[in-house]
């Protein structure tokens, strides 16, 4: 079941194209990544979604319902936390949590005082003596304190410590349990591929790549570690093999996943005494998408190269 | 020693200057110019020596004392002495506030945003930030005390001689740098800058307050006060520099205590105790209407108070309208005689579209801190949440409306209340009320033309002040301008009907009101369509 869909989602400032057909799709029960890099459209596609930006083109549904149209409608059963929280100077943390639960119109005061202990938050201090960490938490402890249905979350662990940010994992899991669904826009890499199901990377305003992290990784090259008994012949001039650095006894390549098994075969004509071989990260699959465009695929592309 | 202390103060002393050179220049230039201006008006506003002897005379009375002090040289009151009495005061308090603001500025606000950390982290000394801060406002309160002595001077009215407007000077910079001393003193005190303003604020109208209290009861009080020192160096009149150097004195104290505990205090730290907030939001702020409240709690609770004195300084001269108004002239012109009406009511419709105009600003503020949140990236976290654009927007409105009513009901105790006693005629507080709240009208149109620009137009919201300013211009200054009626139609102030002299006609009300729904409604619409930028 769809919770939140966009098709052809485009949306203009002036000349400048920010995001050009963005197709995105969250499943209920699932958590989502949405990586990207600064600037490539990330939060004003979030910004569309949430009815702060009307979109120029295309269609942003949540629930089945109109991003737009029905905002407020909507906002009653999703939570949000920006990436950059800023906040009332003049308030306390523990009114602004308050404040935020109340006007989204659910509450859960035991989660409320639980989150807080858990974030070790201190709610009495007002708002312009927080650092950036600490405005996040209170971001978060409201967004988690309310039974929501859909958690947007911007880039929300940017300013929290390696402590704080398994206390949100653990937040954002348990939440997952319960059935909810989550958008998390990361660029720390390795809490994405801990925590989502599926990934979509975004680049310019456009959506390049999509889908479960193992279908990411079938599309992309796995890293190989040979020793073998007798140098190995002619492997630059096989299909599928990149960047090859010889060491002294052994040398190490990529693979394209599709070529896997014809390199296998070539190697082991030269006697293989050690083989380590280690899967892309989802950093490996960031980095081609990004670095230098000249050098990697265009988008769509996947693997081949 | 003074390597580890003050190492690159001249250095920071210039970023200073270099961030802030517009402010400083508009700041001196606008006192001066206001001070300068006033003494070149005064010899035309009373011609002759016996005029300046009848307004000395009701010049006399507890309000007038109580406000801009006792004066002195009273029995020879010459233009000299005119300016040390009714200019002095006001002016010192003004020159006080500007000190306020920039040194909390260039001190406790930077600390707090974390440019004095970065500073701090390179090659300067630990005093270094505070005390160029303090070397500029050295700089800032002398050019003042100058330009305007030399201006003063300048302008070769008989009996602004040159020792009396160097003094002239000389107090308005010293206390200057009084209040530059106790608010670098405040800002070791105090650990963020809200507190830093709020305290220097306070003990600046608590001075003020010592001297009017003292001025017309006890003598003595007056000198424990800093403006009491000022006022008391008998500017134009005996010319006394001690006082001048006492204030000075004074000064370099506060700034020596403000150093020392700024050297033993730790960066971010105060030494007043910051008492902890609610851990829980009260109901009240629950909602959209009482967050657009409470952020605006203080300004408003300033505002009323502000407007309260305002009016009831103004209710204080009512009952010397006759011999204010009659003998001079240009007031006159100011005022346009109407057949068959008492120039005391006259005098206080000009009264009160000045308070209305007044009442305008804080009314506005309330609706336009909308647009404030928005680009300060915080109505984003709202609208995240199930609250809609245009509930947001009706909750900022209803705070501006209810300002409006608010501002105009203390406006009118404010004149009234003082107003029925000296007025010798049998006027009663109903007048003022209405003649008053005929403005809120004319009040809703202004706030109507924000929510418009907020709707449709947000990065010109700043038009809303112009328009303000046009209006003021126009009604307050038309009759001296003669301005043709087109252009004074275009403003809703003019529209209204000038009470009590006139009689109150509610069909213009009506349709003025009915035009403010209007225009609001259009604004509603912009807003429900638009992107909010932040």
């Amino acid at each position: 079941m769809r919770v939140l869909s966009t098709k052809g989602l485009t949306k203009k400032f002036g000349q400048f194209t920010a995001l050009n057909g963005v197709d995105l799709d969250v499943n209920k029960g699932e958590v989502f990544g949405f990586i990207g890099p600064n600037g490539a459209g990330k939060s004003t596609t979030i910004r569309v979604l949430l009815g702060i930006l009307k979109a120029t083109k295309g269609k942003a549904t949540i629930f089945e319902l109109d991003a737009w149209k029905d905002a407020v409608e909507i906002h009653k059963r999703i939570a949000y936390v920006p990436g950059d929280v800023t906040l009332w100077p003049n308030l306390t943390g523990g009114e602004v949590i308050d404040l935020f639960v109340k006007l989204r119109g659910t509450n859960h005061k035991s989660k409320r005082e639980e989150l807080i202990r858990k974030f070790k938050l201190d709610p009495t201090k007002k708002c312009r003596t927080y650092s950036k960490g600490n405005r996040q938490k209170v971001a978060l402890i409201a967004a988690f304190s309310s039974e929501a249905d859909l958690y947007i979350l911007d880039e929300p662990t940017s300013g929290l410590d390696p402590l704080m940010e398994r206390v949100f994992q653990e937040c954002v899991l348990e939440a997952k349990q319960d059935g909810k669904s989550i958008l998390l826009s990361s660029h720390i890499l390795s809490e994405v591929e801990r925590l989502c199901d599926r990934v979509g990377i975004i680049r310019e305003g456009e959506i390049i790549e999509s889908g479960t992290l193992d279908e990411l990784r079938h599309l992309t090259r796995t890293q190989l570690q040979v020793e073998t008994s007798k140098p190995i012949a002619n492997l630059s001039n096989i299909d599928g093999v990149h960047n090859i650095e010889k060491q002294e006894r052994s040398v190490t390549f990529q693979v394209d996943s599709e070529k896997l098994e014809d390199v296998i075969k070539h190697i082991s004509m030269f006697g293989v005494t050690k083989l380590e071989s280690s899967p892309p990260t989802l950093e490996d699959l960031f980095m081609r998408h990004y670095e230098g465009d000249d050098r990697t695929l265009k988008p769509g592309d996947g693997g081949k190269s | 020693m003074n390597e580890r202390l003050f190492k690159n103060t001249s250095v920071l002393s210039k970023l200073i200057l270099r961030r802030d050179r517009l402010r400083f220049i508009l700041w001196i230039l606008g006192i001066s110019v206001l001070t300068i201006a006033t003494a070149v008006a005064f010899p035309d506003l009373y011609r002759t020596a016996t005029e300046r002897q009848q307004l000395a005379e009701t010049m006399v009375n507890p309000a007038m004392t109580a406000m801009v002090g006792q004066g002195y040289g009273l029995d020879n009151y010459t233009y000299g002495a005119m300016m040390a009495h009714q200019m002095l005061g006001m002016t010192a308090l003004l020159v006080g506030l500007m000190n306020v603001l920039l040194v909390t500025r260039h001190t406790r606000l930077d600390e707090e945003d974390g440019r004095t950390e970065m500073i701090g982290a390179l090659p300067v000394g630990r005093l270094s930030p505070l005390a160029s801060s303090l070397t500029v406002m050295l700089g800032v309160n002398f050019s003042l005390a100058l330009m305007i002595g030399w201006g003063l001077y300048a302008t070769g009215i008989e009996s602004l001689d040159l020792n009396g407007s160097l003094l002239y000077g000389s107090a308005i910079g010293s206390i200057g740098l009084f209040f530059a001393g106790t608010t670098a003193l405040f800002a070791q005190l105090s650990d963020n800058s809200r507190g830093t303003v709020g305290f220097s604020i306070a003990l600046l109208g608590i001075a003020y307050l010592i001297r009017a209290i003292g001025d017309v009861s006890n003598e003595t009080l007056s000198w424990l006060s800093p403006f009491g020192w000022i006022l008391g160096s008998e500017a134009y009149v005996n010319n006394y520099w001690w006082p001048i150097i006492l204030t000075l004195g004074v000064a370099i104290a506060l700034v020596g205590i403000a150093l020392y505990l700024n050297v033993i205090r730790d960066l971010g730290g105060g030494f007043l105790p910051s008492k902890p907030g609610r851990s829980n939001a009260s109901p009240f702020l629950q909602s959209p209407l009482g967050l657009a409240f409470r952020l605006q709690r203080t300004g408003f609770i300033a505002w009323v108070a502000g407007v309260f004195v305002m009016a009831a300084s103004y209710g204080s001269v009512l009952g010397d309208t006759d011999t204010l108004i009659a003998d001079v002239e240009m007031m006159m012109e100011f005022m346009e005689p109407v057949e068959g009406a008492a120039l005391t009511d006259q005098f206080i419709t000009m009264l009160m579209v000045v308070m209305a105009i007044l009442a305008s600003i804080p009314t506005l503020m309330m609706i336009l801190k909308l647009k404030g949140e928005e680009k300060n990236h915080r109505t984003e976290h709202v609208y995240s949440l199930a609250v809609s654009r245009q509930k947001l927007l009706a909750s900022y409105l209803s705070v501006s409306i209810f300002t409006s009513i608010v501002m105009l009901v203390a406006s009118a105790i404010g004149m009234g209340s003082i107003g029925v006693v000296v007025i010798e005629s049998d006027i009663t507080l109903g007048t003022f009320f209405s003649s008053s709240l005929v403005y809120l009208p004319a009040l809703w149109m202004m706030t109507s033309f924000a929510v418009l620009l907020i709707g449709w137009a947000p990065k010109y919201t700043g038009l809303t002040w112009l328009y303000l300013g046009f209006s003021f211009v126009v009604v307050y200054l038309g009759g001296l301008f003669q301005f043709p009626d087109w252009i004074s139609s275009l403003t809703p102030f003019s529209h209204v009907p000038d009470l009590p002299v006139e009689e109150v006609n509610l069909f213009t009300l009506i349709i003025m009101t009915v035009i403010a729904i209007f225009i609001t409604a259009l604004g509603f619409v912009g807003y429900g369509r638009r992107d909010i930028q932040g």
